[in-house]
């Protein structure tokens, strides 16, 4: 058990320059990008004065070394700052979007999953087959199509012509109230006090942009499926296995799925890597109000201190997933070493 | 663990006898082959000039334009064939880029380890730990606007999920019988690596290229829907479901259904490919 | 911003709770008439218009739920509906006004008006409020100034409902500006109890709260997603709105926002595209106002050199096809502005500007031109705008190619667009849109023509502009120099051509089950007339 605590201690370790990295080449980016936020935000009218004056209101007539340590300052007592495309602390604004984020991620994955691997394993313990190739063909043609475009499809299908789909106004109709924030999840905050109607609202209005997602990351969890139970299948130790007489299940769950489980999992924090990122363009079409959609309208408009705080945040849940994705390397695969 | 063959005709053999196994690569093939004929002869072959307005704006599908017209009167059948040219040219060239450089960096650091690998990997890690559409965004809104850029950025996101996955290959393999087998017989590092280790981590690969192709094409029209893709009047597919995803709602389905069509069936060849190109590649399957 | 508990909102009582059946999804039509629901796609950032980085968007804030000293009358606007009357005045919270005789001191006595916390309005109040929109710079002073306002000196409370204004000069511009959103009367008091030494003007306290006197009050505010207005049944500055509670929803994709009101699932979509309002004009109500004072136009930077050339400048006039552009930009919604004028009165303004397609015409004056073999220019246009900015773009980019002069077009984000083309006015061709508030032709030209102003993308100089817009700006419209001025600006203004204008845009809303929108030159959404049908 020490062991394990040593490993979660040094890969921590090993994500501080990560993060370091991270907060540096933001910093780096957003003051890359063309456009000057303070005559953005000063106004329609504002003359070159008031553009000044916004300017010096936000710290941007300072050098840029000056506005990093300013910055790093900031950081280091927890303040990300203000965005100007809300008006509120970016603290705040994160703490609202991200679990919005996270529900609609986390709803497609599951969605995702429970069709994907069963597909892939059946896939690969048939190559070849007609099942596998319709397999093939299912999972490729949802992954095929912008998600924006599948999104409004979707729309325009099931809430325009037939009408069985909710309106697409976000995470709960208007006429629902949003339950009590204690995760920020609305399925399990109402789940946890009791709230039936509201959770089934809020389930409602998940439908379409979890479906939307989910067709969109059910080829990669399908295939890398198929293709590491494939390769698992082929090895030297099922061959074994099958010389030694255990039976097709046994083998396929107990050995090879177990196996083949390496990869997916990789491909799964991949997957909900991407997913949370390509999250944008779906959260945009269902007015779904997440993290994704508030870091795009960000950086549209160079609101330095949105941008900042979301790839800070986007970072440091990539640090925990990434060790959460070596723990169970580690428990699936003792091959690996930490060594490195 | 044989070593590979470099007999070209075995190649060719294996290749055709995977195709004969499997009729949806086969196809797949088929639809590669027709996509580059598009984007080869594609600008000489199509009736009108893609970039030309018309008054019959927003024309439905008739005989004499198959796929419709747009909001200023284009042809939208001719938009989508020459712009297949273009969107080959930018997935092709994101993932050539990221997956040559996927490859070095994670063969580096999966088998010298140590410090190239914490440095590499740590690097790595930090590409990855941006949301990486907006790090697409973000790289495309600093540079400027250009097709470019839309491939630096596409290449840049795309690495990190080459070198990992080769460097957990070569991580596992570094130690095996055949690599010592290998060394002991005189073979360099980068000779061992190349010939021996690297082969291995080509099937899953080819899974991510196949992948990547489609992806990069996907994060193109998603770059575009949010107005940072290719310059107008440009024709690009993206671009075109973007703006057509509008006109749904209100009836124009042409606009967006057509060039989405042909985006899909690039990205359903590049996945579909890449099943078969595993199984070419593959060498346990070669027999 | 008072955080309304879910606890707090079933307290308030029966009316609320059959508002608001948290426990059944009604249909919408079955919600009552007692909620609206409109749509926009825009975020509103700030509820306190003052605050340095508050958007536009955001000044909606200020006109639903506080009131100024006076407003504009209504008028039945050819868009449909009602839309504003520049020429009449009508008082607010001011019940009325006299002007002295040099028209120097404008004296403003007060109605028997509340504050939302129950404290009467004073003229107190009144001064600390405008103190506030010239003290804390940004938009807001640059607008004060525009109608004389520059000092907190100048305002005055004589009595508990009696102020006064002191102006340094008379201008006609003084009393309409007292209109638009910018002096909102705020509850002084309360604002004052939670000021700091380093918030002396509560912008952090007004920013999350309304403290008005005004018809609404902003009940929930959750940025990014939606406002809940919910009425003030004490307002006294106007007959009480029809809806109790009032939710501005934001839904980003355009796509969406016609689905819900096609659908009936929403009330209002505000500012919806051009080419929608033209297809749910059959099946909605929809109002297309053309924008007072608005002009879609291209510009033409003097800095540029071909540009220089008047004769480059004409033929670039004659080349481009207003008509396609006006079908395929805004689906005919708007006024064309090319071609000549001949329904309006002389100094109509947005008016025709005498030039149309013509690609002979243009031919010739590039053949007089410096120019004749062409050149190269970027064609610079706005993420934000690419709705009309993008095929007109394009379709003057294919004109143009035929005389020669090649056009690329330049995508340019939102956040450099502004910088780009207004402050540093270094787009050498591109398109511009800007509107006047207050609605004179002579302030039109005063941003748009006068050598450094904000919206004088161009970089254009023309000295007699310069003093014909000085002495114009403040007479009176009876002014007996007053037209034979404004003809003589246009004059110039048409020849010279730094803005070739295109047409007047429209403000289009799409109303399902509501009535009563009425048009307001600030482009935001008035909800205290609008009634269900």
């Amino acid at each position: 058990m020490s062991n394990r605590a040593n490993l979660v201690g040094a890969r921590l370790l090993q994500a501080i320059p990560v993060v370091i990295g991270v907060v540096v080449i933001t910093f780096v980016l957003t003051r890359a990008l063309p456009g000057d936020p303070a005559a953005y935000f000063a106004g329609d009218a504002a003359d070159e004065a008031s553009i000044q004056q916004v300017r010096e209101a936000l710290g941007l007539d300072k050098s840029l070394p000056q506005q990093f340590v300013v910055y790093v300052g900031d950081l280091l007592r927890g303040d990300l700052g203000t965005s100007l495309s809300t008006g509120q602390p970016v603290l705040s604004d994160l703490a609202r979007r991200l679990p919005a984020s996270l529900e609609l991620t986390l709803a497609a994955l599951v969605l995702s999953c429970l069709l994907a691997i069963p597909l892939g394993v059946m896939a690969a313990t048939a190559p070849g087959s007609w099942r596998d190739h319709l397999c093939r063909v299912v999972v490729t043609a949802g992954v095929s199509l912008p998600t924006f475009f599948t999104g409004i499809l979707l729309i325009y299908v099931f809430y325009y012509l037939l009408g069985i789909a909710p309106s697409p106004l976000g995470r709960l109709d208007f006429i629902y109230i949003e339950p009590d924030p204690i995760t920020g999840f609305y399925l399990i905050d109402s789940a946890l006090v009791g709230d039936w109607e509201t959770f089934a609202g809020s389930a409602k209005q998940l439908v379409l942009p979890a479906t939307t997602m989910a067709l969109f990351t059910l080829a990669p969890i399908a295939r890398m499926t198929r293709g590491a139970m494939l390769q698992a299948l082929s090895s030297d130790y099922i061959r074994t296995a099958r010389a030694a007489g255990l039976t097709g299940t046994t083998i396929l769950m107990r050995y090879a799925f177990r196996n083949a489980m390496l990869p997916v999992v990789t491909t799964l924090g991949m997957v909900f890597s991407f997913a949370l990122g390509a999250n944008v363009l779906v959260e945009k079409v269902f007015a779904w109000p997440g993290i994704g959609s508030y870091a795009v309208d960000a950086l549209v408009a160079s609101d330095y201190a949105a941008v900042q705080g979301f790839v800070l945040a986007m970072a440091l849940l990539f640090v925990a997933l990434n060790l959460i994705i070596d723990l169970a390397y580690a428990v699936i695969d003792p091959r690996i070493g930490f060594d490195g | 663990m044989a070593e590979i063959s470099t007999s070209s005709n075995s190649f060719l053999r294996h290749t055709a006898y995977v195709m004969r196994q499997n009729p949806v690569t086969l196809v797949a093939f088929g639809l590669l082959a027709f996509l580059l004929l598009c984007a080869l002869l594609g600008p000489a072959l199509v009736p009108y000039d893609p970039l030309a307005s018309d008054a019959d704006i927003l024309q439905p599908p008739s005989w004499a334009h198959w796929f419709g017209t747009d909001q200023l009167g284009r042809d939208v059948f001719s938009r989508v064939i020459v712009a297949t040219r273009l969107d080959l040219a930018i997935s092709m060239g994101a993932v050539v880029l990221s997956f040559v450089a996927g490859s070095i960096l994670g063969s580096i650091a999966g088998y010298w380890g140590g410090w190239f690998d914490a440095v590499i990997s740590r690097g790595l890690d930090m590409i990855m730990a941006f949301p990486l559409f907006v790090l697409a965004m973000g790289i495309v809104a600093a540079l400027g606007n250009t097709i470019e850029n839309v491939i630096y950025a596409t290449a840049v996101i795309n690495t990190p999920f080459y070198a990992r996955v080769v460097r957990a290959e070569v991580n596992i393999r570094r130690e095996a019988g055949f690599v010592q087998a290998a060394k002991l017989s005189g073979n360099t590092d980068l000779r061992v690596l190349a010939l021996h280790i690297f082969p291995n981590a080509l099937p899953p690969m080819m899974v991510q290229v196949s992948l990547n192709l489609g992806w990069a094409v996907l994060n193109a029209a998603g770059l575009s829907f949010i107005g940072l893709g290719v310059r107008p009047p440009t024709p690009e597919w993206g671009i075109m479901v973007a703006e057509g995803a509008g006109y749904i709602i209100s009836g124009e389905w042409w606009l967006a259904l057509f060039p989405g069509l042909w985006l899909m069936l690039a990205v359903f060849t590049f996945n579909l490919l890449g099943d078969g190109l595993r199984d070419i590649v593959d060498p346990r399957q070669r027999r | 911003m008072t955080e309304i508990s879910r606890r707090s909102l079933l307290a308030t009582g029966a009316a609320s709770a059959a508002v608001l059946p948290f426990l059944r999804a009604l249909p919408a039509q079955a919600q009552g008439s007692d909620v609206l629901v409109t749509v926009n796609g825009q975020t509103i950032n700030s509820l306190d218009l003052h605050r340095t980085g508050t958007n536009r968007p955001s000044y909606q804030v200020a006109i639903n739920c506080y009131d100024r000293l006076v407003s504009f009358g209504t008028k039945p606007s050819s868009g449909g509906g009602l839309e504003f009357d520049y020429t009449k005045i009508e008082p607010e919270l001011a019940e009325s006004w006299e002007v002295s005789d040099d028209g120097l001191v404008l004296t403003f006595n007060l109605r028997d008006a509340t504050f939302q916390d129950g404290s009467p309005v004073t003229a107190e109040d009144v001064k600390w409020s405008f103190d506030r929109a010239v003290s804390l710079g940004g938009f807001p002073a640059v607008q004060m100034k525009a109608g004389g306002f520059t000092r907190p000196d100048q305002f005055a409370a004589i009595d508990e409902k009696t102020f006064q204004i002191t102006l340094d000069f008379p201008s006609k511009l003084a009393i309409p500006d007292l209109a638009v959103p910018i002096p909102f009367v705020i509850n002084s008091k309360l604002a004052l109890a939670n000021a700091t030494d380093d918030d002396p003007w509560a912008t952090e306290y007004l920013h999350q709260n309304t403290i008005g006197s005004g018809a609404f009050k902003v009940a929930r505010w959750v940025p990014g997603e939606q406002l809940i207005y919910e009425r003030n049944d004490d307002w006294a500055s106007g007959p009480a709105p029809a809806y109790k509670r009032v939710v501005i929803r934001e839904v980003p994709s355009p796509a969406t926002r016609r689905a819900l009101i096609e659908k009936g699932d929403v009330q209002v979509s505000f500012n919806i595209p051009s080419k929608d309002a033209a297809e749910l004009s059959d099946k909605l109500v929809v109002n297309s106002t053309p924008i007072a004072n608005a002009i879609y136009c291209v510009g033409l930077n003097y800095n540029f050199e071909p540009f220089q050339d008047a004769d480059v400048r004409k033929a670039v006039a004659y080349a481009i096809p207003y008509e396609a552009i006006f079908e395929a930009a805004a689906f005919g919604r708007g006024n064309p502005l090319w071609g000549e004028e001949t329904d309006r009165s002389a100094i109509a303004w947005p008016r025709k500007s005498g030039y149309m397609e013509d690609m002979d015409k243009a031919k010739e004056h590039l053949a007089k031109s410096g120019f004749a073999d062409g050149f190269e220019v970027p064609f610079s246009i706005s993420l934000n705008q690419l709705d009309w900015m993008e095929p007109t773009a394009l379709l003057i980019q294919e004109n143009l190619a035929q005389l020669g002069i090649t056009v690329t077009i330049d995508k340019i984000p939102g956040a450099n667009w502004r910088t780009a083309s207004l402050v540093e006015k270094r787009l050498a061709f591109h398109l511009e849109g800007f509107g006047g508030w207050l609605d004179t032709p002579d302030y039109y030209f005063f941003w748009a023509y006068k050598d450094g102003h904000l919206f004088n993308s161009s970089n254009y100089r023309n000295e007699e502009i310069e003093t014909l817009v000085d002495t114009t700006l403040h007479i009176p419209t009876d002014d007996p120099a007053y037209e034979p001025n404004v003809k003589r600006m246009f004059e110039i203004a048409l020849e010279d051509l730094p803005r070739i204008p295109l047409w007047q845009p429209a403000l289009n809303v799409a109303l399902n089950g509501a009535t009563d929108y009425e048009f307001w030159f600030h482009r935001q959404l008035d909800v205290r007339p609008i009634k269900p049908t």
